[in-house]
């Protein structure tokens, strides 16, 4: 599928990585500290911002925080009508068990995703407490959640569709917004273009 | 990716990219099936048949649990209650199973092509579990991403089958899936073990003689001997069979040092494996291949009955 | 009755005919046979741009009745040959009871009598029950009119009962037909040995396990100078056997059937169609060439249909659990024109030899011929009709035809049996 051209770049690099740096340094003042804590980010572009973050927390503490990535395929409550065969390991090199785990993602749109991603950090163990970091939160929520870190809170209509592109799996680094073409998916950018 | 699949009947309708994906989705419920909770809500809502119309323990009790590991609700159909035994035939059984409002029927039928039957009466998805000495798809993949695990890769694997291949449905499936990995395949067997034609089902050597190929496979594949399916006695005994085709310790010498054993289970120790080769936990893979069943029936159920309309669109 | 069949092309080789003129039928015989006849007071039917033949006879026809009328009855069997433009069907004794004694063969005839469409020639089994083990009452079948002796459906599997059906039947001077199959070597054999099998997970039916007893019989044909005639053929070294014995002088005749000629295992894929599962099975394309050569040569005497209707629920099942036959009778007269006269593999006359001359010969019927005297037996086709198989529907209970929705280009339009019309127009009176 032949990729259009966004309305808007919202978040540019530098902002991006500005937001990363900041949802670092709240996370750690808010949990005083790096003991206990863990990320957890949700394929395919929150497990890349986890990993940043988890970078930068580094920086800042000095100390390496576990870091995991989570797949939702299986707990998505929306699998028989938005079916993906692809399905991403779900990655969590630590015991969950009375972690505090911030749960990371790209865009928080309807909530459902983090709803699914909640069921299935639940079923590897009882966490003490899940806080929920989000690059952008474009509103439009379906379910009572809120985020606990937010990089930028992006007003966005139904018929749009937020982005955020990563170098690395991408060309660039940005959020960028798009008109929803009839049959587009509303969602994540799927890696390695469409 | 896409997955274009409403059935599971025939493996050679399958391309390699399809099987892969069906393996690294096995491996992704793997996972699942390594943690103290291992259940996840994907099929929730969905309800499947077991239609067993032949005696199965371990096929059934695989699908059974992956199914309710899928969180889909399954019932199992068939044994002595078997509506056929009563003299109702497979399509009425079929529809009065539509009637249930199911979405999908997992077929074990003694009889060849009874899965194809049942698709062509049901808007469910079906899934051969074994159908006379005809296919075995599910089987045919466990075996597979058993390999998989093993060796990482397919391309010009060595892999011999040793045993009753023209009375197994295993061969079936896994002859063809093996060549559309682009394996090399090696039939072993008396001539009344082998099928009338064996390079259609994708079989490249053929030989009567174990040790002369065995030094050549990376993967030996022991059948079961099916004594419930043998008609006439096609070996003079037990005894003679063992010392030709059996792969027993004294064997064990001739065989690659990194070449794994299969088995399809049950084993007839004694028989086809010697309780020495059964065991040698450098070399049996036999129990991992129980665990891939599970984790290939979930996938499989996974990639089938994904979408509303199975996938076809995704 | 009185009928003017004006302007037929009517070919009949034992009359030395292969022209257009006119055919009068008075009574049950056929009165005179030139161009430009007057009508008089018959019914006068143009028939220019038709056939006009000896009456067809299928001599390998299941009609089902006594015993199993819920797959045909007579009315219905001979209903479907008079619907494919036969005047005459040999009818097998594998019914309920067998046919194997006088009261049976008499029922069948009577049946016929009182509603069937075509005549009604029995034939009886050679063991009582078809059973292999006990000569059947050949001489009290023979009292009441049986054509032909056969344990048709399976092999006769004892070479010494065989030797003594022969030994024991031949003074009767009919013909013993010989299904060939090798049970110990066929098994539960569900098609051909081979590829096929091997791919549908299916067992093999060998071709050697027809072979054998085609050897065999014919040795001892040899051995007892009884007539023998093989039934539905099927392999190309089956037939090569029934060539060298013809050419040793041996009294050996054989059929085939059109879906052996027409069709082979390579038809069969994984739909497991039912409808091809016939015995002895659908072979090779080799095999099917073979046949069809054999056809044209002269080596396969007679054309058949093996008619074996089954209810749809029997074939709509496991391929494994369902009846072996296809139906044929309605199709086999358009499949010959089809695939070997249009093409020009055969001509017309071949046909007819094949059709009407040989089956009565070897079941020891009287002739038929197009001339004065003749009893007026009377097959008419029409060698440009198009239609499609299934398309409108079958004469006989059973759908199990293996070319259903294949297009055909000829078909009989009007059957006279003693000078009564059975089809008029392509409609069964």
């Amino acid at each position: 599928m032949e990729q259009s051209s966004p309305k808007a770049i919202i978040m540019d690099e530098v902002a991006v990585s500005r937001a990363i740096k900041r949802i670092a340094h709240e996370i750690v003042e808010r949990n005083e500290g790096c003991e206990d804590l863990a990320l957890v980010g949700i394929v395919t572009r929150g497990d890349l911002l986890a990993k940043e973050l988890a970078r930068q927390i580094e920086e800042i503490e000095g100390v390496k925080v576990p870091l995991g990535r989570l797949d939702i395929s299986f707990y998505r409550d929306d699998y028989l009508t938005h079916f993906s065969p692809e399905v991403h390991a779900t990655d969590i090199p630590f015991d969950v068990n009375d972690k505090r785990i911030v749960l990371v993602d790209d865009i928080l749109y309807t909530g459902r995703t983090i709803r699914s991603a909640l069921d299935a950090l639940m079923d590897l163990g009882r966490p003490s407490r899940i806080e929920l970091a989000v690059l952008v939160d474009r509103g439009h929520r379906e379910l009572p959640i809120s985020p606990d870190f937010v990089g930028k809170n992006v007003p966005s209509s139904h018929e749009e569709n937020v982005r955020l592109y990563l170098k690395g799996p991408d060309s660039h680094t940005a959020v960028e917004i798009f008109d929803v073409k009839p049959g587009d998916r509303v969602g994540s950018a799927p890696l390695g273009g469409e | 990716m896409s997955f274009n699949h409403k059935h599971l009947i025939d493996i050679t309708e399958y391309s390699d990219v399809d099987i892969m994906t069906i393996l690294e989705t096995a491996k992704a419920f793997s996972a699942v099936n390594e943690r103290a909770i291992k259940k996840v809500p994907t099929l929730k809502g969905k309800t499947i048949v077991n239609m067993f119309n032949e005696p199965s323990t371990r096929t059934r009790s695989s699908f059974e649990l992956a199914e309710k590991r899928l969180s889909a609700d399954s019932l199992n159909f068939g044994g002595s209650s078997t509506s056929t035994v009563k003299g109702e035939s497979l399509i009425d059984t079929v529809e009065t199973l539509n009637a249930y409002k199911i979405d999908c029927i997992v077929v074990r039928d003694k009889h060849a092509g009874a899965p194809y039957i049942v698709s062509q009466n049901t808007p469910a998805s079906v899934i051969c579990a074994g159908d006379g000495k005809h296919n075995h798809p599910t089987q045919a993949l466990l075996d597979l991403y058993t390999i998989w695990e093993h060796k990482g890769s397919f391309e010009g694997l060595k892999v011999g089958l040793v045993g009753d291949i023209n009375h197994s449905r295993v061969c079936g499936s896994l002859l063809p899936a093996l060549k559309i990995m682009g394996c090399e395949t090696y039939a072993i067997a008396p001539g009344t073990l082998l099928p009338p034609a064996p390079e259609v089902l994708g079989i490249d050597h053929v030989s009567s003689s174990l040790d002369d190929v065995l030094p050549e496979l990376d993967v030996v594949y022991m059948l079961r001997v099916q004594q419930e399916r043998l008609e006439g006695s096609p070996f003079p005994s037990i005894r003679e069979y063992h010392n030709l085709f059996g792969l027993t310790r004294f064997r064990e010498p001739l065989m690659k040092p990194d070449a794994i054993v299969c088995h399809p289970g049950p084993i007839n120790r004694g028989v086809e494996l010697d309780s020495y080769m059964a065991d040698n936990p450098s070399r049996s893979v036999i129990l991992e291949q129980v665990y891939s069943g599970i984790c290939v029936r979930m996938a499989a159920l996974y990639l089938l009955l994904g979408g509303s309309d199975n996938g076809l669109s995704a | 009755m009185a009928f003017l069949l004006k302007s037929a092309h009517v070919v009949d080789p034992a009359a030395g005919l292969d022209e257009v003129c006119d055919v009068l039928i008075e009574g049950d015989k056929i009165a005179a046979v030139a161009s430009n006849l007057e009508a008089g007071d018959a019914a006068v039917l143009d028939m220019s741009g038709k056939y006009l033949v000896p009456g067809l006879v299928d001599m390998h026809v299941h009609l089902r009745e006594p015993g199993y009328e819920h797959k045909e009855d007579i009315e219905s069997g001979t209903r479907a040959a008079a619907k494919g433009g036969f005047t005459g069907v040999c009818s097998m004794p594998n019914t309920d009871p067998v046919a194997d004694n006088g009261s049976v063969i008499e029922y069948v005839k009577a049946r016929a009598a009182a509603v069937g469409h075509c005549r009604v020639f029995p034939s009886g089994a050679c063991s009582r029950g078809l059973k292999g083990e006990a000569l059947s009452e050949m001489g009290d079948m023979v009292a009441h009119g049986v054509v032909a002796f056969t344990d048709d459906g399976r092999g006769v599997q004892g070479s010494g009962m065989m030797r003594r059906c022969m030994d024991y039947g031949k003074m009767f001077g009919k013909v013993f037909m010989s299904h060939c199959q090798d049970e110990d070597l066929v098994g539960d054999g569900q098609i051909n040995e081979g590829a096929v099998s091997t791919r549908l997970g299916l067992l093999g039916w060998p071709a050697q396990g027809e072979e054998i007893q085609i050897a065999r019989d014919i040795e001892l044909a040899k051995l007892t100078g009884a007539k023998l005639h093989i039934q539905h053929i099927s392999t190309a070294y089956g037939l090569e056997l029934v060539r060298r014995a013809k050419e040793e002088g041996i009294e050996v005749t054989c059929e085939a059937t059109p879906h052996h000629m027409f069709l082979s295992e390579d038809d069969l894929d994984e739909t497991y169609n039912t409808s091809l599962k016939v015995n002895p099975p659908l072979r090779t394309q080799a095999d099917a060439e073979a046949i069809r050569q054999g056809v044209i040569d002269g080596t396969v005497d007679v054309i058949v249909t093996d008619h074996a209707p089954h209810a749809a629920w029997e074939k709509s099942r496991e391929f494994e659990l369902a009846p072996f036959g296809m139906t044929g009778l309605e199709t086999s007269l358009a499949l010959v024109l089809t695939n070997m006269v249009r093409t020009g593999k055969m001509g017309y006359d071949r046909l007819v030899e094949a059709m009407s001359i040989a089956p009565r010969r070897i079941l020891g019927l009287d002739p038929v011929s197009i001339r004065p005297g003749s009893v007026a037996d009377i097959t008419v086709f029409d060698p440009e009709l198009t239609w499609t198989v299934g398309e409108d529907g079958f004469e006989s209970k059973a759908a199990n035809s293996g070319f259903t929705g294949v297009e055909l280009t000829g078909r009989a339009t009007d059957v006279f049996v003693g000078g009564k019309q059975t089809l008029a127009g392509g409609a069964v009176c």
